[in-house]
């Protein structure tokens, strides 16, 4: 298996975080319980949408902000664009609504798997990396591509667990290897993360780091899930660091073989 | 004068700052971000930009999403 220099701190940028979960801040109940979730979570960084204001709800209405931990770190990200050219839009009015230069590059190529268009990733890193947004694109399980992403300036390569919201944990572990063995920068596993065994499986692997959303949202009790997926990040990422037995396909005793009585 | 905002055609006053069209809106300046025409206007030049007939604006601020 790939090993990677060991750091303790996850680097974005020019950020270190000691978290390496990163929680999304859509498909909550309520504000309050998605405050509480991300409290619980102990992330540092959490992802944010832009969409236009609803002016016939004029001046009522809670604002996500206040509900945000002021020590977090906001990601935003352009969820909701198909092309290269909405997504580098999308990314300047979050430039401007978050007064950073992180942005998590989503270009979705299909409504129904919500899959990476990645060719329009791709496309929108190379314009994104050249008016200094610090882009941390969402991308498939492909090493070729990951590998383009970083050459193109991306910061960290972010593939998918399993299609956003499907639960289905990492699918492709093998291509994971692949990644982290072609890039140098970090890898965040983003999108269809379900529980805290995908979590910790997805940590095992070796990878950097790990963003959640719908498992913990829309989990029945989503603050009990974020503590359960900090857990099992710490859980994974630890087990990684201790170096694990190898699988074999015969028994081998734990106790000893001599002084049984006869 | 009639303007576009958030898709929606809407009849002002003419020579409106747009300013004062957050403020008709209620809506605080420091949690939005404005797109006149596809150019990004910063907070501070608010009150000195002033609307023409057939502008385009996207009003649109941070939520929730993964």
């Amino acid at each position: 298996m790939p090993t990677k220099k060991k750091i303790e701190r996850l680097k974005i940028g020019d950020l270190e975080l000691t978290s390496r979960l990163i929680v999304g801040t859509g498909k909550y109940a309520d504000f309050q319980v998605m405050k509480d979730a991300l409290i619980a979570s102990g992330t540092e960084m959490v992802t944010v949408a832009i969409r236009r204001v609803d002016l016939s709800k004029l001046g009522s209405g809670e604002c996500l902000l206040d509900f945000v931990p002021k020590n977090i770190h906001l990601l935003p990200n352009t969820a909701g664009c198909y092309t290269a050219d909405e997504a580098v839009r999308t990314a300047r009015l979050a430039r401007e609504a978050c007064g950073t230069s992180l942005v998590k590059l989503e270009v979705i190529g299909d409504q129904k798997t919500l899959l990476p268009d990645v060719v329009g990733t791709l496309e929108a890193c190379q314009l994104l990396v050249k008016e200094g947004f610090t882009v941390m694109p969402y991308t498939s399980e492909d090493p070729i591509v990951a590998k383009k992403l970083e050459d193109a300036g991306a910061a960290v390569v972010m593939p998918l667990a399993s299609p956003i919201g499907s639960g289905r944990g990492v699918i492709n572990p093998y291509n994971v290897y692949f990644i982290l063995e072609a890039v140098n920068v970090p890898v965040i596993v983003d999108a269809g993360v379900g529980t805290a065994s995908d979590a910790a499986i997805a940590m095992e692997l070796g990878v950097d780091g790990l963003l959640i959303n719908t498992g913990i949202a829309q989990a029945k009790e989503p603050v009990k899930m974020a503590s359960a997926m900090k857990l099992a990040v710490e859980a994974g990422r630890l087990a990684y660091l201790a170096g694990r037995i190898p699988k074999k396909l015969y028994g081998s005793a734990s106790s000893p073989l001599e002084g049984l009585v006869e | 004068m009639k303007i576009k905002v958030n898709g929606e055609e809407r009849q002002v006053a003419s020579g409106l700052a747009l300013a004062s069209l957050l403020q008709d809106l209620k809506l605080s300046p420091s949690i939005v971000v404005v797109e006149r025409n596809r150019r990004i206007i910063p907070r501070k030049e608010y009150s000195d930009t002033q609307l023409v007939d057939g502008d385009i604006l996207e009003i649109v601020h941070l939520v929730g999403g993964g």
